[in-house]
């Protein structure tokens, strides 16, 4: 009503510098602290990386010159054709099928869920590589079912193509079936209302429902195979890609120079695929903060069944890439003595790192789930829950986002860069395994610093203004309140990057020295080096840890349901 | 702003200019404020008036862009929260899910150099004085709304706080529980004697438990006073329509002490307004007076009842008449007074506006 009574502008007093109090200075040094981990970590690296594409091999400024170099090798472009036709084939295939197989796990009554959505779980607990040598014995040139390619090699894009669909396959699932379990029961109880079909719920309904998880799904599948290494290296034969690319010029041929121009070529559709997808996100919060009546999905046998045949057939495809190359690392001597026996997990006679990788690998995987908890929650909790230091906040925020959009051939090789220096003081990390943490934790950053973002966002706002009214400091309050409440999210982080440390290969590649070869390296040296079957086996060895891991996580966040049900609403 | 209370003792609060920008935006305006020791104070007003934002800025969580806040004679304008004194209650109640009543109370005094045993009786203590005393053993999920806000009272209390800051405290509680805890908020307040400020934007809230109200509005203050004189003497035509019922009706000054309304000529006082200038005469619904037809009283005239609406102990008629335009005004009746004078739709009735409950505001604010 009346806007007329507050004529009086803002007087121009003395603007109010806040006190900043013990805890604030805790916080911001704390949270500047991890920001410069960031910056050390991810920024400055890859900076550095860029400037060497624009350098020659002696380190004098020649501008374009070895892109004009790139652009003008055959040889050298013609891969980002490769990479570009595989990513997209790839994308289709994977994303057709993850819709089906989410589609039938989360709104049919199809039978043995449960064991469905478990086995889509395997490609999850090895290296990617474990795809590209299974696919060597099924159908390589002494395969047992290489006669179903009428001819056709698998070594190419025959290979990367099914390699890459088996690895992605449950990164997209998972996405798929958030986006279809966010459904609204009323929207189809009203389409059956207004009487229309099946086949026209289906797309006036579901498909739109799930579109921003199909889009999201989309990207991540392009982006995974497009800078994966693993498959491509074991499987690709002569067929030449981005990633693979930079490995050769790097390791193959020392050219530092055009391996860094290749990393800025893989980088680009990489930070295109992750800006494009993080808009299109955007518009999806909107549609998901509508209070919706879940969806129980009703018998219809037809339906039902033919699911049943089609998740039948995905999931015995899993089993058939994990057990050949379970059984493949059991037999003696592929394909002239069949007789199982335990030689191949005789790490210590072949070239590759031996037993001592396997644990060194285990090592690696500890301390970095260990540390990149602690930082990466911490990080989230400062950046979250800190008052004030707005502007600090914002940018720590996106420098946290950064390493998901940066490929972990890039980062590896940024890092030899960056940390091999001479003029860097940092540069006695070099060859250790703490640039082994340091870059794994960067590599897998953000998806644990969302992780933790959101369990951080689900608590009450107020816990912190509450505690400093009762003079507690913000750690106390955070060890003891925030901590206990997100224990759960933090298993889940911890789980995480234990996993994607026992398993990654790219950006490792490059930093391990002698000391410190890791599992999958030695999985993709001994390959290298024609010991096929040693390296199936130390990819089983990374896999059964990680189904250990896995286990003991799901108990321990078991038992922690059990011991905090008193306190926690369901 | 006008200020009553004791002129003798200083202000036990004292906010003087404080404006808070968020980006570009002005949340408050220059707010000036004094809270005496021992007051209940109430901030009230539209959602989104700058209450929470006002609150904040006492509490050091969200310090104000300018402007002073003194407590106890002191400056606390750039102090942070841990280092003011005050306990706070929120609508979340932000009870810590992980811990028993009992911690969530001694939460605070743990932190202080207090015995362990002694800490156990404040906590007892605490609990007793809120009316929880055998719960301290339950985790916040397994208590009712209720009770989680008397705990988070008690917890916010533990500390002996000089200042006691409630942010809409009641508002996530059903209508029942909220009048009972009212009464008890209030309660307790007068017994620890605490100076209190509590946010709400439920008129009935404040009136009810407010030793004095600050009516906000779009991040200004609009008036201060006790309950009776928000309700009864409305300072702006914003408090008069945002408490309680308001007839507006447009008019124009003729002479000192009079006022026309629509040809009619009614007796009010015009606070020295020049005449000719352009005012709207407010009345609340309960004080338009019936009289019988043959009483002559000042401001009275005949109306016809055009709708009346059965509220159970009165009925809300609406009133209209030639005598001032076509201006329809809401008048209350009593249920006694409805059938001694066999008031019904259709009929005339002659009532009267008693000067002294008229309010006018300069121009025409409707
Ligand atoms: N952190 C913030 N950033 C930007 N605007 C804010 C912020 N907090 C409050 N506001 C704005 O300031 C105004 C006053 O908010 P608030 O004090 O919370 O109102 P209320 O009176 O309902 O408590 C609102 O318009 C709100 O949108
Ligand atoms: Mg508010």
């Amino acid at each position: 009503m009346s806007g007329a009574a507050t004529a009086a502008a803002a007087a121009p007093g003395a603007r109010i510098k806040p006190r900043m109090g013990r805890d604030d200075w805790i916080m911001r040094g704390a949270m500047v602290a991890i920001g410069l981990f960031l910056v050390l970590g991810v920024l400055l690296p890859l900076y550095t990386m860029m400037s060497k594409s624009l350098e020659d091999s002696d380190g004098a400024f020649v501008g374009l010159a070895n892109y004009v170099e790139y652009f003008s090798t055959p040889a050298l472009f013609y891969s980002i054709y490769n990479s570009l036709w595989i990513s997209v084939l790839s994308t289709v295939i994977v994303l057709v099928t993850a819709f089906i197989y989410g589609y039938a796990l989360t709104r049919t009554c199809m039978p043995f869920k449960g064991f469905f959505r478990m086995v889509t779980l395997v490609p999850l607990l090895t290296p990617s590589l474990l795809g590209g040598i299974s696919l060597v014995y099924w159908f390589g040139n002494q395969g047992v079912a290489k006669e179903l390619l009428l001819g056709e090699s698998i070594y190419g894009p025959i290979g990367i193509v099914i390699g890459s669909s088996y690895w992605v396959f449950p990164h997209a699932l998972m996405i798929v079936i958030t986006a279809l379990a966010v459904t609204d029961a009323r929207l189809y109880e009203a389409a059956e209302a207004l009487r229309a079909s099946k086949v026209r719920t289906f797309f006036t309904v579901t498909l739109p429902g799930a579109k921003y998880g199909l889009i999201s799904a989309a990207f991540v599948i392009f982006t995974l195979v497009f800078t994966d290494f693993g498959v491509p290296k074991v499987i690709g034969g002569s067929y030449n890609m981005l990633a693979t690319d930079i490995y050769k010029q790097v390791i193959g041929q020392q050219n530092f120079q055009m391996g860094a121009v290749v990393s800025v070529v893989l980088l680009i559709p990489a930070v295109l695929a992750f800006a494009v997808d993080r808009l299109v996100q955007r518009k999806q919060v909107a549609l998901l903060s509508a209070r919706a009546v879940p969806l129980v999905p009703t018998p219809e046998p037809v339906r039902d069944w033919s699911m049943f045949a089609f998740c039948s057939v995905v999931a015995a495809i899993i089993i058939c890439m994990l057990g050949m190359a379970q059984y493949a690392a059991l037999v003696t001597f592929w394909p002239y003595n069949l007789e199982l026996s335990l030689n191949n997990y005789n790490f210590d006679v072949m070239d590759g790192g031996g037993w001592e990788a396997y644990f060194n690998s285990i090592r690696m995987s500890l301390y970095t789930a260990a540390a990149g908890t602690l930082i990466i929650f911490f990080g989230a909790y400062l950046m979250e829950k800190g008052r004030g230091f707005q502007g600090g906040r914002t940018a720590f925020h996106m420098a946290a986002i950064v390493p998901l959009a940066v490929p972990g051939m890039v980062l590896g090789l940024s890092y030899i860069f960056f940390f091999n220096s001479p003029h860097n003081p940092l540069n006695g990390i070099y060859g250790t395994m703490l640039i082994l943490v340091l870059v794994t934790v960067v590599h897998f950053y953000t998806v644990s610093h969302l992780t933790a973002v959101t369990a951080l966002k689900q608590m009450d706002a107020e816990f912190e203004s509450v505690s400093a009214s009762l003079k507690a400091p913000f750690y106390r309050t955070f060890l003891r309140v925030t901590v206990p409440v997100c224990m759960p999210a933090i298993l889940d982080i911890s789980m995480y990057l234990f996993l994607n440390a026992m398993t990654t290969v790219s950006a490792v590649v490059f930093l391990y020295s002698s000391d410190t070869t890791l599992a999958s390296v030695a999985v993709l040296n001994m390959d290298d080096a024609g010991d096929i079957a040693p390296a199936a086996a130390m990819a089983m060895m990374i896999a059964y840890t990680c189904a250990g891991a896995r286990l003991l996580h799901a108990l321990l966040t078991r038992g922690l349901a059990r011991t905090t049900q008193a306190w926690r609403r369901r | 702003m006008p200020m009553d209370g004791t002129a003798a003792a200083p202000a036990y609060l004292r906010i003087t200019d404080v404006t808070k920008m968020f980006g570009d935006f002005t949340a408050l305006k220059d707010v000036s404020l004094e809270v005496n020791e021992g007051e209940f104070v109430c901030f009230l007003g539209p959602s989104g008036c700058g209450k929470t934002t006002l609150l904040r800025a006492i509490a050091g969580l969200d310090i104000q862009t300018a402007g002073k806040v003194e407590q106890a004679g002191a400056d606390i304008s750039a102090l942070p929260p841990a280092e003011r004194d005050f306990g706070i209650v929120f609508q979340s109640y932000a009870l810590f899910p992980n811990m028993t009543v009992r911690r969530n109370v001694a939460y605070g005094l743990e932190n202080t150099k207090m015995a362990k045993a002694d800490i156990e009786k404040r906590v007892t203590e605490l609990l007793e004085l809120v009316g929880l005393p055998d719960q301290g053993d339950k985790y916040p999920a397994q208590l009712s709304g209720g009770q989680q806000q008397r705990v988070a009272l008690a917890r916010a209390l533990a500390m002996s706080p000089g200042l006691l800051l409630l942010d809409e405290p009641l508002s996530a509680l059903d209508a029942k529980v909220r009048v009972h805890l009212r009464a008890e908020i209030k309660d307790l307040q007068q017994r620890i004697g605490v100076t209190t400020i509590m946010v709400t934007h439920d008129q009935e809230e404040a009136l009810t438990m407010a030793d004095r109200i600050v009516v906000m509005n779009q991040g200004v203050i609009e008036q201060v006073g006790t309950p009776q004189d928000i309700y009864g003497r409305p300072a702006t035509a914003f408090v008069a329509d945002f408490i309680g019922t308001m007839n507006f009706v447009p008019g124009s000054v003729i002479a000192d002490g009079r006022v026309s309304v629509g040809g009619t000529e009614l007796t009010v006082d015009t606070e020295g307004r020049a005449p000719g200038t352009v005012v709207t005469v407010a009345i609340r619904p309960e004080d338009v007076a019936v009289h019988d037809a043959d009483m002559s009283s000042e401001n009275a005239f005949e109306v016809t009842v055009q709708h009346m609406e059965f509220l159970g102990s009165f009925y809300r008629a609406e009133i209209g008449s030639g005598a001032f335009a076509d201006h329809v005004v809401q008048a209350d009746f009593s249920v006694n007074l409805v059938r001694r004078n066999d008031l019904k739709v259709g009929g005339t009735t002659r009532v009267s506006f008693p000067p002294a409950f008229i309010r006018l505001f300069t121009g025409d604010v409707r």
